[in-house]
């Protein structure tokens, strides 16, 4: 949306004392970090109304949780799900994964089945459709990528046509940027008669997600990656799903009653929160979707594209400097490169000593890596907070380097 | 703006980065006694060595790989301190030498760049698996 107020990045750069130490910080694809509304929301939490959820008849009980359930009903919003009950807290993106290869894919898929991903994975959605398979006799197939690396949907309708019982792929790749034609997919996948996991991870940060207008069955990511603190993430699932799959943990809380003869199961979601839980994380989280919510998606995509545009003129202009996947338009806000003779920990080496934090490696996309002919790539990743200057210092890092280098 | 200490304006010292462009003892042995090779797969440093040992003697030794200064220019190093070397003595070597060769402040995160060809000594070599090793 053209519309969409700027962010005012100075002001938000204000809700994150971190930025006072001086760092210029391009990792938050790996994770963000958190405005004093998501910690002060915790903070506010284990100072004030410590306790556990759903069992204490006292008033600080209840607060924590209304405040613990207040999340689940701004996620519901926030991607748009219909109801709170197809909203699971997890650890994040990857138990959320596992969650649904576990609970649904044991039940669900069969020998011969065929489990469909792509080659930009990450790791956290693919080893556990490995396993899955191996246990369950099915085997997993990869949409490739072509030469922009952006997936190949031609191939992908070929893997249609042979009835896959999965399909699983990441919203926008956390190595490349690429953001996939996520909505084109599922349709094609439920068409096929799949059912369908988007790995939000690196989607619902950074733009509006309506998880119904998607079409999925399921959709997974964590709250560290958007302002929230780790340990705190969601699985959505379409409620008749939910309800026909069995528990993933068992044990207190997601019962109904148990007796020695037998035990029935609590409704959705609890179902599938098995143990005590992330309170203060989870209301982290609820703090972290205000914060959004309050700059707008749309605002946060156009600042995030305005940032990667410039970003990817500053490093195309730099010799010797190959960077990986779509043009800018095409990507989020992730820019992998590499340098010509410098192995990327030395250039992340070298930018840590200006206090440019860099990632550098393999990313968790070991098969990409392996697609692209390299060992690992130095990436840069943006969000609310960053801005140009963050940038031009991630220059002169490279600059430094390549002196040093020559 | 600038942080930067003396121990970090060491790391890129000329003879590290003159180890890594002009390695050492660097290619393969034809018919090596002894060969073996190491990967580090978070970075994808690979070193490998073959070694011809005569009379409990490190006769000759190469090394090849691939990855960053760090990883290459300790296996550098090392193959020079290998030559010629009786074999007890080459047991002998430990981490803190080969960091001590290197002469410079290590990261937590690139010290299993600079011990790969250590463990590539050790594990290749004599079978001696660093105890240390999987420690993450």
């Amino acid at each position: 949306m053209n519309g969409a107020a700027r962010l005012d990045v100075a002001a938000i750069r204000k809700d994150f004392p971190i930025f006072e130490t001086g760092i210029a910080y391009l990792d938050s694809a790996n994770t963000s970090q958190r405005p004093r509304q998501v910690t002060g929301a915790m903070l506010d939490y284990f100072e004030h109304f410590n306790s556990n959820i759903h069992r204490a008849a006292y008033h600080i009980a209840e607060v924590a949780t209304e405040r613990y359930e207040g999340t689940r009903e701004k996620v519901r919003a926030f991607i748009n799900a219909a109801s709170t009950k197809e909203i699971i807290y997890t650890r994040g993106t990857t138990e959320a994964i596992n969650l649904v290869a576990y609970a649904w894919g044991r039940k669900n898929v069969r020998p011969g089945d065929l489990i469909i991903l792509t080659i930009l994975d990450h790791h956290s959605n693919i080893v556990p459709w490995q396993i899955l398979a191996a246990a369950n006799g099915a085997h997993v197939e990869y949409v490739d990528i072509d030469e922009r690396g952006e997936l190949r949907l031609d191939q992908f309708r070929e893997l249609l046509e042979h009835s896959p019982r999965l399909v699983s792929f990441g919203q926008v790749s956390n190595a490349l940027g690429t953001i996939n034609p996520a909505r084109e997919m599922v349709a094609a996948a439920k068409a096929a008669g799949a059912t369908v996991l988007v790995d939000g991870a690196q989607g619902a940060p950074h733009q509006g997600v309506d998880v119904r207008a998607l079409g999925c069955d399921f959709y997974a990511f964590s709250g560290h990656k958007m302002l929230g603190p780790t340990g705190a993430g969601i699985l959505y699932g379409r409620r008749e799903l939910l309800e026909a799959m069995d528990p993933f943990q068992s044990g207190g809380d997601m019962i109904r009653t148990v007796r020695i003869e037998g035990t029935t199961y609590h409704d959705l979601p609890w179902k599938f929160e098995a143990g005590t839980q992330a309170i203060g994380e989870v209301i982290g989280l609820g703090a972290a979707v205000d914060y959004l919510d309050g700059l707008g998606m749309d605002a946060v995509r156009a600042h995030e594209r305005e940032i990667t545009e410039y970003a990817y003129e500053a490093l195309s202009d730099i010799e010797g400097l190959t960077v990986y996947g779509p043009p800018p338009s095409r990507r989020s806000g992730v820019i992998s490169f590499s340098l010509a003779g410098i192995h990327p920990h030395d250039l992340a080496t070298i930018a840590d000593r200006d206090q440019v934090c860099l990632r550098a490696g393999h990313h968790c996309a070991m098969p990409l890596m392996t697609r692209l002919g390299v060992a690992a790539t130095a990436r840069a990743s943006f969000y609310v907070y960053t801005q140009k200057d963050e940038v031009d210092r991630l220059v002169g890092s490279i600059k430094e380097a390549q002196r040093i280098f020559k | 703006m600038s942080t930067r200490t003396t121990a970090d304006d060491q790391f890129y010292r000329e003879y590290i980065l003159d180890h890594y462009k002009n390695p050492r003892n660097f290619g393969r042995l034809e018919r090596p006694d002894v060969t073996h090779e190491e990967d580090n797969p978070l970075c994808g440093d690979v070193v490998g060595m073959d070694f011809r040992i005569k009379d409990g003697v490190i006769e000759d030794v190469r090394f090849h790989g691939r990855g960053c200064a760090i990883s290459q220019a300790s296996a550098s190093l090392l193959t020079e301190r290998l030559k010629g070397l009786p074999l007890d003595e080459a047991k002998k070597i430990d981490k803190q030498d080969v960091l001590r060769e290197l002469g410079i402040d290590i990261s937590p995160a690139r010290i299993k760049c600079a011990l790969l060809s250590l463990k590539v000594l050790k594990v290749g070599a004599y079978g001696l698996a660093d105890e240390d090793e999987d420690e993450e």
